[in-house]
């Protein structure tokens, strides 16, 4: 298993040609109190950087990009029904969807964990 | 990740920004600053949702030191506003304070604000009225003022001196134990106060619903009494977010957002700001207009919403018929922390105003459903005048 990140926050944790997608514990530093997120439905498809998730703070709306093509096999329900999830453990419980990859090689244009670390303290 | 919706409105012409006599105080305790106003403000220490609700059940201090304070002198200075807002000023009581619109020629709502007759002790050399208006406005106000005032009255605008509110059940006991005799104060009344030597302008009022007071002292000393405050286990700092968030589950508008040039008083369902006298006597602006309306109503009224499911109806969310046509427009709107769900302020048509009346609305592509509720969302817990403490 291997985890990349997005410049736009998103995580994505790749097992065969499957992939969990979650945002950073950063992201959710940024968004503050979740209290709402919107998953996507098993079998929609995505475009890499398609809008595939909402998730809304008290103070604003945000849209959560998918990092790669694919097919989307769950949506985190336990998430949609408690989206402080998404604060509390984002890089685990709080994941947002799962996807099955058609295009694996989409993930070499993305970070690693040591590169987006820097990426961040350079915000 | 993006932000989808952004909620601070840049105007065309852009000033530098300004640093509020708290700025590094509000630094040093973790605030984490955005633009607003002009100034850059707290929006947040520890998150919104911990702050309003530690603000319902103790003490949140605010910084409001962005706001407008200004001071009117001058004979006749009483009549003179009435020029411009709808207010009876000239029955206002030396120490009483009442909310009171700054009026365009039309009718529409240029500002809104407090306006307090001083007793004759004060920290304001010679002044007789104290006003309070909004920071995005204070310039255009004094603009205003300053234009369509005699010249014989004398307009101060008192830029030295720093805006803090204490709000919250636990606020009087708090800022008694630091300024001596505020407790004697009831609601919408204010007066002179002294700390450590610095002259303070106290009044129990605010805008969150709650009971509190606020406090104008000089910039100088602000830090100091801030954190004289903050000593108190009662008292934390709560930023901007949480002031927004308490201030529309209280149904209290926002200029900018729910009031502004294009609303009258009738349509923002501020008709208690129309003074019984004015209303008869008619010699306020826009009288005409708005008094044709507080006879037969306005066209569209401000309305709370609660908004079913739990995703956020945020400002600029479109009020929709049947048909799925546009018939108004929500201005605030936002997950609210006491009542564990989204409520929303929307200009709605007279027709669609009544409590209990079903809306939708969209936003980004979704229709949500919604129904009228009364305002407050949450109880003002003010302590008024003759009520049992």
């Amino acid at each position: 298993m291997s985890r990349h990140f997005t410049q736009d926050h998103e995580w994505i944790e790749v097992d065969g040609d499957g992939a969990t997608v979650g945002i950073t514990d950063y992201a959710q530093s940024q968004l503050g109190d979740v209290v709402f997120v919107e998953v996507p439905e098993q079998g929609r498809t995505f475009a890499k950087g398609d809008e595939a998730a909402v998730v809304e703070s008290v103070k604003a709306a945000s849209d959560v990009y998918s990092p790669v093509s694919g097919t989307v096999v769950e949506g985190n329900e336990a998430l949609a029904e408690d989206p402080s999830l998404a604060n509390s453990d984002p890089e685990g419980a709080g994941w947002f969807f799962k996807i099955r990859l058609t295009h694996p090689s989409e993930l070499e244009g993305l970070m690693d964990e040591d590169t987006y670390k820097e990426f961040v303290a350079g915000l | 990740m993006s932000d989808a919706t952004v909620h601070e409105h840049p105007t065309a012409e852009t000033p530098p920004v300004e640093q509020l006599p708290l700025d590094a105080w509000h630094r040093a305790r973790g605030g984490r600053m955005v633009e607003f106003a002009g100034y850059e403000m707290p929006i947040q220490y520890e998150g919104i949702m911990a702050e309003h609700l530690w603000t319902r059940e103790h003490a949140g201090l605010f910084d409001v030191s962005h706001m407008g304070q200004l001071s009117f002198a001058g004979a006749g200075v009483d009549q003179a506003l009435e020029t411009l807002l709808p207010g009876d000023i000239q029955a206002l009581k030396p120490g009483r304070l009442r909310y009171s619109l700054l009026l365009s020629q039309e009718g529409g709502i240029l500002d809104d604000l407090m306006v307090t007759r001083l007793p004759e002790a004060h920290p304001f050399d010679g002044a007789e009225l104290y006003m309070v208006v909004n920071g995005a406005t204070k310039w255009d106000d004094l603009g205003h003022l300053r234009e369509h005032l005699d010249d014989g009255i004398t307009i101060n605008h008192l830029d030295e001196r720093a805006l803090l509110a204490l709000q919250g059940p636990e606020a009087v006991t708090a800022l008694e134990r630091l300024v001596p005799g505020v407790a004697a104060l009831v609601f919408m009344t204010a007066g002179a106060f002294d700390w450590q030597g610095h002259a303070l302008w106290i009044s129990r009022s605010g805008y969150t619903g709650e009971d509190g007071f606020e406090i104008s002292l000089p910039s100088d000393a602000a830090e100091g009494f801030a954190e004289a405050l903050c000593a108190d286990p009662e008292v934390k700092p709560i930023g901007l977010g949480a002031r927004d968030s308490l201030r529309l589950e209280a149904g209290l508008p926002l200029y900018g957002h729910d009031l502004d040039e294009d609303t009258t008083p009738v349509a923002a369902d501020l008709g208690f700001a129309l003074s019984k006298r004015r209303r008869e006597e008619g010699k306020f602006p826009g009288a005409e207009r708005i008094l044709a309306e507080h006879a037969a109503g306005a066209p569209m009224k401000r309305v709370g919403l609660i908004v079913e499911g739990r995703q956020p109806v945020r400002e600029g969310a479109i009020v929709i018929d049947a048909d799925g046509s546009e018939v108004g427009r929500v201005t605030s709107g936002g997950f609210a922390p006491s009542v564990g769900g989204p409520i929303a302020m929307a200009y709605v048509p007279a027709a669609s105003a009544a409590i209990g009346t079903r809306v939708l609305l969209t936003q980004r592509g979704k229709t949500h459903s919604a129904q009228v509720t009364a305002m407050p969302f949450v109880p003002h817990r003010y302590v008024r005048k003759g009520a049992v403490q």
